[in-house]
């Protein structure tokens, strides 16, 4: 029998979660984000938590409900612009929020989960989101050094899952989700369906369960 | 201030010229656009060699999806829904990035706020505490093989958006390689602006009224389509 202890409760998945914690969540606009988790999130009493998110959502919907719920201490991502609520909160001094390039936040992620401390990219180089990092030449063009971005739970959406963990994703519900399920301590994935072992294509499969801690099915208590 | 041309009109010109340019080149190429005019360049393709890339993820971007037909989970880097194309991939955002960090998309059209005569570009951010964020600009404008400008000659206010140097925060330095606004086709040849078509409703003299950036003209200039 496949062991399949991985499959739990939303409550018992958010009871893994810390306040102060780093959480990383899946997301590109409010498509792939693993809705379940985010609203259990929303209705217990943690607090001071570092979001690690593309976006954060629409104000009070997605993402926005954490800062709506004041849960928020700091965020680090790269576009917020759909979500004025952040900027108001940072201009207050409500919360901080550090900017990566959407294409450097992805590549901390994965460096994150594969092990790399660091890496030199031309994105941003001379930029006022690069003026505080290392640089350097590489043939004859200035890179920064952008570190590795780890979480402590990472919380990711995927279209199915094994019951071993295994994950394939749909569409652009995919986005930094797969990233996300390498870098971080505990990562939790929230699916569409649990299916038995055996039942999906090993060609097709985008996790492989070793990344994924926690299975729950998404409209399941 | 009267636009010369009226915005829809210009948006449009703008879009099908850019469209127009890659249809020319008459070989595969992978492109990536930007929110507002530069979506646009999608409803002008006719070609079945030309692939829209979308940072979040996918390859082979379709129309916008129908009234109806909008999947929530199928969007573009605007979060419209859209629709597939036949050979159509999905990736996540790492692999995105680095198709393009990676010189893999052969062209990159995005809006600006300003382009220098340096080929500067200013597009993320208007420094006045209302916005944060950059997206995927910085890595677009650095690793695109091609970064094609669209946006309108000038600001609403008639502020010239091509100037000697950038006011606001910089996107990227010397990356533009195309101006295309609904007064004229910009390129940078050898670091240097130069104008190469014209739009029909101007002449040279009114168009360098309303460019603050210095540039040359080119010796084969045209008139671009109306």
């Amino acid at each position: 029998m496949p062991d399949t202890t991985k499959i739990v409760s939303v409550k018992d998945a958010v009871a893994a979660i810390r306040s102060g914690d780093r959480i990383m969540v899946g997301s590109f606009g409010n498509a792939g984000y693993p809705e379940n988790l985010v609203e259990a999130m929303t209705a217990s009493d943690l607090k001071d938590l570092t979001v690690i998110s593309n976006d954060l959502g629409s104000p009070g919907i997605g993402l926005g409900k954490f800062l709506a719920n004041g849960q928020i201490k700091a965020l680090i991502g790269n576009y917020y612009n759909w979500n004025p609520d952040v900027a108001r909160a940072y201009n207050a001094g409500e919360i901080d929020v550090r900017l990566v390039p959407q294409g450097s936040f992805a590549e901390a992620i994965r460096a994150a989960g594969v092990g790399i401390a660091a890496f030199f990219t031309p994105t941003a180089a001379g930029t006022e989101l690069g003026k505080d990092k290392e640089t350097r030449d590489f043939n004859g063009r200035p890179h920064v050094l952008e570190h590795a971005i780890h979480a402590d739970v990472a919380l990711i959406k995927a279209y199915k899952a094994d019951e071993l963990g295994n994950l394939v994703y749909y569409k652009t519900a995919r986005n930094f989700n797969p990233l996300m399920a390498m870098a971080a301590t505990l990562t939790i994935a929230e699916v569409d369906d649990i299916v038995p072992v055996g039942s999906l294509d090993p060609e097709c499969v985008v996790t492989p369960h070793l990344f994924v801690n926690m299975i729950i099915k998404k409209g399941e208590k | 201030m009267k636009e010369i041309v009226p915005g829809d009109i210009a948006r449009a010109r703008i879009a099908r010229r850019i469209a127009s340019e890659f249809m020319g080149r008459d070989r595969t190429m992978i492109i990536n656009l930007g929110v507002g005019i530069p979506t646009m360049v999608a409803n002008f393709i006719r070609s079945d060699r030309i692939f829209i890339q979308a940072e979040n993820g996918m390859m082979g971007v379709g129309p916008k999806a129908a009234e109806g037909e909008a999947d929530s989970r199928l969007i573009n880097a605007g979060r419209e829904p859209v629709t597939e194309t036949p050979g159509c991939s999905y990736f996540d955002s790492a692999a995105s990035f680095g198709m393009i960090r990676g010189g893999h998309v052969d062209a990159t059209v995005i809006g600006a706020f300003e382009v220098d005569q340096t080929g500067n570009i200013a597009n993320w951010i208007i420094p006045n505490g209302r916005q944060l964020g950059v997206g995927g600009a910085m890595d677009l404008v650095s690793g695109a093989k091609q970064v094609i400008v669209a946006m309108r000659h000038n600001g609403s206010d008639g502020r010239p958006k091509l100037v000697k140097a950038c006011s606001l925060p910089i996107t990227g330095f010397h990356e533009a390689d195309f101006v295309i606004t609904e007064l004229g086709v910009f390129r940078f040849i050898e670091g240097v602006l130069t104008l190469q078509e014209i739009a029909p409703e101007i002449d040279l003299t009114r168009l360098t009224e309303l460019t603050e950036a210095p540039f040359v003209t080119a010796a084969d200039i045209k008139v671009m389509d109306s």
